[in-house]
């Protein structure tokens, strides 16, 4: 019987320190003493690549990829959401698709985002505004070009803005952006 | 549902880092403080406490699921019950109220909500990308998740509509960082000028750093109980002070997670559905708002949030209040932003909405006794984050609406100097408070009264 691995292999690199201090005794005093010691520290990788569903959502992804901006709406009521919806929040009933490619539109808050989370630090300064469409009750989040991010004015809030879409879809709600009309 | 009484609580020291402790211990200062402050020793009140909420957000911060356990487990308080309550930014707020509901139901005579975050495991950016996980990753993170982008889009509306300007919202900033100079728990105790608030770097236009409150290692704790849980603390010795401090009122509400999805409702929808009970009643406040429905004001629209006014208009009819600024004597809110704080007076009612702005400097928020080095038209009515709130306290989030509980557990008790050795923002013969607890772009929202029983 070939003989069984009494120790761990080792490898340099992870989370190996080298000399870390510590008393030579663990007498008494010297275990008192580690009360003063400083927290150690190390790095942990955490990365995670997910398989994430668009669902029922996922014709808008598939329109917007073909230059087409969608929205849903109640049959019934006409309640239309500019970020769509399967189900409407009043009736609970399913939503249908609407085209709204050429409805008009207008800038309804906005901000520019000079720092932001670290996925996105390296497109700032950014603009992030929410469209108001005619005819349709909600608002839809997108990004904003063809205003100077270091000129910010409360006077864009209402401009007038159409949509453009990426050439190469990404399937993400950033495949349309808003320029001024 | 039987009276519930908040007996004591602690504060961790909120620091930008907490490296030299991990999250349990860290939570274990701000509770052994709360046993300490009933003058009753660790194991005695263990052998009376009937169980536990818990409170923090973002596993994230942690890289460990199931950090509530660890906590109770290090607080020693296996094998009693306890669950984990988790609604972003107003964690801490939904806590405090299971706690109320834990009591208030028969079910425990006295019970211990305890929260904690540490944000500082990872760099500021990385925080701000895990706390944007906190909307809608199919649609609004991948546009720029960023939440200070989203409370700057929601004031430039608010200033569109309403006239609300930078240097308002820099009030806030400045009551705010000099109420907290008097703090001890506060992570930063500064005096600032309006002008440094406006110098200060721009982090998404109109917002500078200094109207954002910022990331933080912390936590706190807060001892709930019953009548029949006093009687055993006290049986027990401990050392509770009289008046009792009761909740008196608890309210919550909630609206779409995408801030794009909210409702933009009619006058007539707003009066019914979401006025308070003085605007209803005011003939003067339906004319002002039929004027600005006039103008193309829709409510809540991204300029307001219903989920605040919800949870307040339903705290106030809980706790018998008609006009809040008038019946309460202090209002902790949650100040992420100073534009929320604004928009935040707007929606506990202290003033009608569109007139946040002209609240925030007007002085009724403020505390008397303290040179904020502005000059303020009027006096103190209801201050308004009498702490420093979150802007100067910090936000370490699953504890922040409790820590809110017991600074306001501390000023009913008139306990302020004992607890901050110094009483200067100790609100004076205040008899009734409310703390207000707040998620995401508006989605969870809480509001709790507290007050001195008569």
């Amino acid at each position: 019987m070939a003989k069984l691995p009494d120790r761990r292999p080792e490898t340099l690199g992870g989370y190996i320190v080298h000399g870390v201090p510590f008393p030579v005794e663990t007498d008494p005093d010297s275990l008192a003493f580690l009360k003063q010691m400083a927290p150690l520290q190390i790095e942990q990788d955490y990365k995670i690549t997910y398989l994430h569903s668009y669902g029922q959502d996922s014709p808008w992804f598939a329109a917007a990829s073909n230059k087409k901006l969608l929205a849903s709406r109640d049959p019934e009521s006409g309640y239309a959401y500019a970020t769509p919806r399967g189900h409407d929040m009043y009736s609970g009933k399913e939503t249908e698709w609407i085209d709204i490619t050429e409805t008009p539109a207008h800038i309804h808050a906005f901000t520019v985002c000079y720092f932001g989370s670290e996925e996105f630090l390296p497109e700032t300064p950014f603009v992030l505004c929410q469209i108001e469409f005619e005819g349709i009750n909600t608002l839809f989040l997108a990004r904003l070009f063809g205003v100077d991010p270091n000129e910010p004015s409360l006077d864009w809030i209402g401009m007038e803005v159409k949509p453009r879409f990426l050439r190469n879809s990404k399937l993400k709600p950033t495949d349309v952006y808003f320029l001024p009309a | 549902m039987r009276p519930v009484y908040a007996l004591s609580g602690g504060v961790s020291k909120f620091a930008k880092t907490r490296q030299d402790k991990n999250f349990q211990a860290v939570t274990k200062e701000a509770y052994d403080y709360a046993i300490q402050d009933l003058e009753i020793d660790f194991p005695t009140f263990t052998s009376i406490v009937d169980g536990s909420v818990a409170s923090y957000f973002s596993d994230h911060f942690t890289r460990q699921l199931m950090a509530a356990i660890m906590a109770q487990d290090y607080l020693g308080l296996c094998p009693k019950p306890s669950h984990r309550v988790e609604g972003g930014g107003a964690t801490g707020g939904i806590c405090f109220q299971e706690v109320w509901k834990s009591i208030a139901s028969g079910h425990m005579d006295v019970c211990v909500a305890y929260g904690f975050e540490t944000m500082s495991h990872v760099e500021t950016w990385k925080g701000n990308e895990f706390i944007a996980l906190a909307s809608d990753v199919s649609w609004d993170y991948p546009v720029g998740g960023f939440y200070s982008g989203y409370y700057a889009m929601m004031v430039t509306r608010h200033m569109k509509e309403f006239g609300t300007t930078v240097e308002q919202m820099a009030h806030v900033s400045v009551k705010n960082h000099i109420n907290a100079f008097s703090n001890p728990y506060a992570q930063k105790r500064n005096r600032y000028s309006i002008e440094d608030v406006r110098n200060a770097v721009m982090v998404a236009w109109p917002l500078t750093r200094l109207d954002i409150c910022v990331m933080s290692d912390g936590a706190a704790a807060t001892i709930l109980a019953s009548e029949e849980g006093v009687k055993k603390l006290e049986a027990a010795g401990a050392k509770i002070p009289r008046p009792l401090v009761k909740v008196t009122g608890i309210g919550r509400g909630t609206d779409a997670m995408r801030m794009s999805d909210r409702p933009h409702v009619d006058y007539d929808t707003f009066m019914q559905d979401y006025a308070t009970e003085q605007e209803k009643a005011d003939d003067g406040t339906r004319k002002y708002y039929k004027g600005l429905w006039k103008k193309g004001t829709r409510y809540p629209g991204v300029h307001s949030f219903r989920a605040g006014r919800t949870a307040g208009n339903m705290a106030y009819k809980h706790a018998g209040i008609s006009d809040p600024l008038e019946e309460l004597d202090f209002v902790e809110l949650h100040d992420a932003y100073t534009s929320s704080e604004i928009q935040t007076y707007e929606d506990l009612g202290l003033c009608r909405y569109g007139e946040g702005g002209p609240f925030a400097e007007s002085g009724k928020a403020h505390l008397s006794g303290i040179d904020y080095g502005v000059q303020l038209p009027e006096k103190p009515v209801c201050p308004v984050n009498p702490s420093g709130g979150l802007i100067a306290c910090g936000h370490p989030v699953g504890a922040t609406g409790l820590m809110q509980a017991v600074f306001a557990l501390w000023q009913l008790q008139g306990t302020i100097k004992k607890h901050f050795d110094d009483d200067a923002l100790q609100v004076k013969n205040a008899k009734r408070g409310a703390i207000h607890s707040h998620a995401g772009t508006g989605t969870y929202v809480t509001v709790s009264i507290l007050e001195q029983e008569v």
